[in-house]
């Protein structure tokens, strides 16, 4: 099983290559793929049946414990033997939908990468590695909602579609860490038995929000559904395979995988009974208020979701056993029925089940199909879905609580869900011809073959359920706590309760469908009220994240200088401020006044020349104290003894001063914008930062009295490197690395520099820049102009 | 704003700079000084000269384009540093060899002073490209 | 060293409220400021000695404590020459940016971004 999962996800790696190589043969080569791997797990199945859970591992995170760990249950089996004989006929199917379309290989590699991981959450025993094949899972369906990126409701659709299952796959990955945390291991197989352990531990609760938050909102349960009717924007092979057939059940496969572990209780129970029950008659009532033919068939998916996730909630043997069954049903009949649609809408250009009709003698393999896909749909004998009904009504008439109330509650889905096949399976075909559809024509092979397949294999196993009812679906039920049922599928069950209800659907199902015209009416009159449901508050919440988003960026990345500065400033007074009051006992610091006179003076006539340069108006005046500043900083050099650094000093400010007075020569003068308010707050910060320099300097000014790096440069400076002049010999030799770096940062300067001046000739090329002309703050006061040096 | 006093005293300083900029190069090693003082020096001297005359004479003065003292001093530096790769040492690792120099006795000659040739060389073109950019830009 | 330290304080503030500034004249001399501060910073912080530079006495094979501390010196070194070279760079900018723009306010150059 290693081996077909790796090789899926090669052959999506190589799929646009082979598509280029292949072109029309490339749809039946990868369907002979798939087909091929579905045949192969299905030799697994009387190995499985017999209770064998082949596992293979690798070791992934030794440090953390992590395998990468595969095994293989009746309950994996199954589901990856749908996700590949669902898959090859999607893939065929595909390449028939999208012929001649550009972008059909990375269609065929977004369709491989989505079969690996969606092989992968079944087949994976790690629960680490299951959740990242999960996530992989959403990723893939985002990039194929969006395969049509051009148009922004399939954008905005495979958005919502990523961040609602994506959010989910969040609190997935919370609920596996306490699962891990509780029961002492990530192995599904491991956790099998120590069901008790988790079920007995404080995070028991949290655990189950977890798991049913990520499982809701991947397979569209109340209030989570919405994201899946607008995943209709997908092509449609992909809302067939993807958003009906298997990655939507993931949610539903996990809850019943989880079942035997986490199960049992009424905490697990009652919220499972309560939103699939909601979802199965909210979905079944929004599918026949609904207009297109996918949408339909969308919300109709997320009311079998909605099934499947009660009957895993009243979780006796027989709903689990019923929940296997439903979930095969559902594959062959809602895959087919989805590709037929698709088929449909590609031969009529139409999308309205109301506005077809006469289909059947145009198109006959495509009405074929479509009839027995409809009777599975509508759960009538022979086809598979008729016994997925019976085992469903015998399960929710066998609930040890809540029968009656259950009971009502399926054969009301199912009325709906009857109702609603026959508007999307039958009338399309039966009804009198249209406009529409009496230039249609019947779709090519690859169109016709995979619905077909799918609806004609739900009637076989429908007419001997033997055929998969020992080896797959007891095994299925077996793994997810169904015990060991006997196989007991039959298209006859005698008469009982069941076939009792299974008549009354029928019955009420055609009077609901012959009213379809008020049903509809009332399903749209039921659109308003949603229009407060849950999909308004994911734009609720999408908006309100922009706002805030918007709005602190407004407030960080404002392109105000000054207000980046003092956020830093403010903070880092704060901040060190903080560590320096509390850290440091301020009464004890090595403080020394330690007065000479002359450094005295010097650091006296530092602080005036700063202080008078602060406040010059005058350019020149400005540019004589910063030199006179400089100049005392040098003088501070020498008498600390540092002669190399005095002299550079005094150097470079002489230089500094000629270079200021050639640029401010073209500079205006100084000009004081801001208003009183705003120069003091300036002037507290500014104070407040520049005082805690000063303490910060002398609270480690102090003493080191640990070895010290230039203690090894005092030592070996003559005999290592000739020098005594241990500064220079820092510089060329000991650190000539960083040197060299600095003469290049120099010689960068120096480029930028020439370039700013000399290269012009780009000054008439370059746009001149619009400004509006601030007015500023208050009355822009312009100083008089300083007397000298303009 | 030509005068006379100012041309006269560059003249006269301009050979003593340029003397005093090669000392301390020189004696870097060994007592305050080196490269980096020693380039701005020498680079004084010639802003000196184009202070009192103009930027036009201060290049020709200088004979050398500051961009190729850039580029030259930089593959100094870097030379210096790659002769230690082509001894089997580190990158920029100090190669010493003594010299007898007649009247001056035994003198220690290694990469580390031709590296402080090249940083002398990039501060004197980086201090003159930006000084005579800005005054020619006048 | 107290006054060590309070002159630290003093051209850390000043550079500070200058670049704070929307003059973008007064910026660049705030920006000279902030290059004395951090070098003075730098050399006060590993704590200072009087008069003893690090040079290597005749006869002597080392340096001989007490000495001033060579490492925050080279250090410094080439910070001030790199301080020089930015500086011209921000000065030769804010030419630019006053000759394209027209206007030395901060807030008005601001706006060009859009």
């Amino acid at each position: 099983m290693a081996t077909w999962l790796l090789s899926t996800f090669v052959l999506a790696a190589l799929a646009p290559w082979l598509h280029r190589l292949l072109r029309a043969a490339t749809p039946w080569v990868l369907a002979t793929y798939a087909a091929a791997m579905a045949v192969h797990l299905a030799t697994w199945a009387p190995q499985v049946a017999d209770g064998a859970t082949p596992r293979v591992a690798w070791t992934w995170a030794a440090a953390l414990g992590i395998e990468f760990s595969l095994r293989l249950d009746g309950w994996g089996l199954l589901m990856a033997i749908v996700i590949s004989g669902v898959g090859a006929t999607i893939l065929l199917y595909g390449g028939g939908y999208l012929a001649g379309d550009r972008r059909l290989g990375s269609f065929y590699m977004f369709l491989l990468l989505f079969m690996g991981s969606m092989l992968g959450v079944a087949l994976a025993d790690n629960l680490l590695l299951m959740f990242v094949f999960w996530e992989l899972t959403s990723l893939s369906s985002y990039l194929l909602i969006g395969f049509d990126h051009e148009r922004p409701a399939a954008r905005a659709a495979a958005l919502q579609a990523l961040l609602v299952t994506g959010l989910g796959g969040l609190a997935l990955l919370a609920a596996v860490v306490l699962m891990g945390v509780a029961g002492g291991s990530y192995e599904f197989s491991s956790l099998l038995s120590r069901g008790d352990a988790i079920r007995g531990h404080a995070s028991y609760p949290a655990i189950i929000v977890l798991v049913l938050l990520g499982a809701f909102t991947k397979s569209a349960q109340f209030p989570f559904h919405f994201w899946l009717p607008n995943a209709m924007q997908a092509p449609t092979p992909v809302s067939a395979y993807l958003h009906s057939a298997t990655m939507v059940k993931a949610g539903v496969f996990l809850l019943a995988r989880l079942t035997p572990i986490l199960g049992g209780t009424a905490a697990w129970q009652v919220p499972l009974m309560l939103a699939g029950g909601a979802t199965m008659l909210l979905g079944a009532v929004m599918a026949l208020g609904s207009d297109t033919l996918k949408r339909i068939l969308a919300y109709s998916t997320v009311s079998v979701l909605g099934t499947l996730t009660m009957l895993i909630g009243v979780g006796t043997p027989a709903a689990l056993h019923a929940a296997v069954v439903m979930l095969l049903a559902h594959a062959l009949y809602k895959g087919a029925l989805f590709m037929i649609a698709g088929a449909v809408s590609h031969a009529t250009h139409e999308y309205e089940p109301e506005r077809l009709g006469g289909l059947a003698r145009i198109m006959p393999w495509t009405a074929t199909s479509a009839g027995l896909a409809a009777l599975s749909m509508c759960g009538l004998p022979p086809a598979f879905g008729f016994i997925a009904k019976e085992a469903f009504y015998e399960s929710t008439l066998g609930a040890s609580g809540w029968s009656t109330w259950l009971t009502s509650a399926a054969v009301l889905g199912n009325v709906l869900l009857f109702a609603v096949a026959l508007r999307v399976g039958v009338m399309p075909f039966t009804a009198r011809a249209t406009q529409a559809t009496t230039d249609a024509h019947e779709v090519s092979l690859t169109l016709w073959l995979g619905p077909a397949l799918l609806a004609a294999i739900g009637i076989l196993i429908g007419l001997s359920p033997a055929v998969c009812d020992a080896r797959l679906v007891v095994p299925a039920g077996a793994a997810i706590g169904a015990g060991e049922t006997p196989p007991r599928l039959a298209l006859w069950h005698g008469v009982g309760p069941a076939l009792y209800l299974s008549g009354l659907t029928v019955a009420v199902g055609c009077a609901a469908f012959a009213m379809r015209r008020a049903a509809r009416l009332a399903g749209i009159a039921l659109r308003k009220p949603a229009a407060w449901g849950p999909e308004s508050w994911y734009h609720g919440c999408v908006a309100g994240m922009n706002a805030v988003a918007t709005w602190q960026t407004r407030v960080l990345q404002n392109g105000y200088l000054r207000v980046y500065l003092w956020t830093t400033l403010v903070t880092a007074v704060g901040l060190v401020g903080y560590a320096l009051l509390r850290g440091a006992d301020l009464t004890d610091l090595p403080l020394s006044w330690d007065l000479h006179a002359g450094e005295t003076v010097v650091c006296a006539l530092i602080l005036l020349a700063t202080a008078a340069a602060v406040r010059a108006r005058a350019r020149l005046a400005a540019i004589a104290l910063l030199g006179a500043v400089g100049y005392g900083v040098a003088l501070i050099f020498v008498f600390f003894g540092a002669p190399d650094l005095a002299m550079t000093q005094f150097l470079i400010e002489t230089l500094l001063v000629i270079l200021f007075v050639l640029v401010f020569y073209h500079l205006p003068p100084f000009v004081i914008y801001s208003e009183l308010a705003a120069r003091t707050r300036d002037a507290i910060v500014a104070t407040a930062f520049g005082g805690m320099m000063a303490l910060l300097v002398m609270a480690i000014g102090g003493g080191h009295d640990g070895p010290r790096v230039s203690d090894y440069f005092a030592e070996r400076s003559l005999g290592d490197a000739h020098g005594r002049n241990v500064v220079n010999v820092i510089l060329v030799d000991f650190r000539a690395i960083d040197t060299l770096g600095e003469i290049t940062v120099l010689a960068a300067a120096a480029a930028g520099v020439y370039a700013l001046l000399r290269l012009r000739g780009g000054r008439a090329r370059l746009p001149r820049i619009a400004v509006e002309p601030r007015t500023t703050i208050g009355s822009a006061k312009r100083e008089r102009a300083e007397t000298a040096g303009t | 704003m030509t005068s006379v006093i100012l041309t006269t005293t560059a003249r006269l300083l301009h050979p003593v700079l340029l003397i005093t900029s090669i000392f301390l190069l020189l004696r870097g090693h060994n007592e305050p000084g080196g490269g980096f003082s020693g380039g701005l020096v020498a680079a004084s001297a010639f802003a000196l000269h184009a202070m009192a005359h103009d930027a036009r004479q201060a290049r020709r003065a200088l004979r050398i384009d500051p961009h190729v003292l850039i580029g030259v001093g930089l593959l100094t530096a870097l030379s210096a540093g790659v002769m230690s790769l082509a001894a089997g040492a580190p990158l920029l690792t100090g190669l010493w060899t003594s010299v007898h120099m007649p009247g001056l006795g035994e003198w220690a000659i290694g990469t580390p002073l031709l590296f402080d040739v090249g940083v002398y060389l990039v501060v004197v073109g980086i201090t003159l490209l930006i000084i005579l950019c800005l005054s020619e830009a006048e | 060293m107290i006054p060590l330290a309070i002159v630290v304080g003093g051209l850390y503030a000043a550079a500070l409220y200058l670049i704070g500034r929307r003059s973008i004249v007064k910026l660049v001399i705030g920006l000279a400021l902030l290059g004395h501060a951090s070098n003075l910073l730098i050399f006060s912080a590993g704590g200072v000695t009087r008069g003893r530079p690090p040079l290597i006495r005749p006869g002597d094979e080392a340096l001989i404590a007490p000495y001033a501390d060579p490492l925050p010196q080279a250090l410094i070194l080439t910070a001030i020459v790199i301080s020089f070279g930015v500086l011209a760079f921000a000065l030769v900018l804010v030419h630019r940016a006053y000759t394209a723009v027209g206007s030395d306010d901060v807030d008005a150059i601001r706006t060009t971004d859009a």
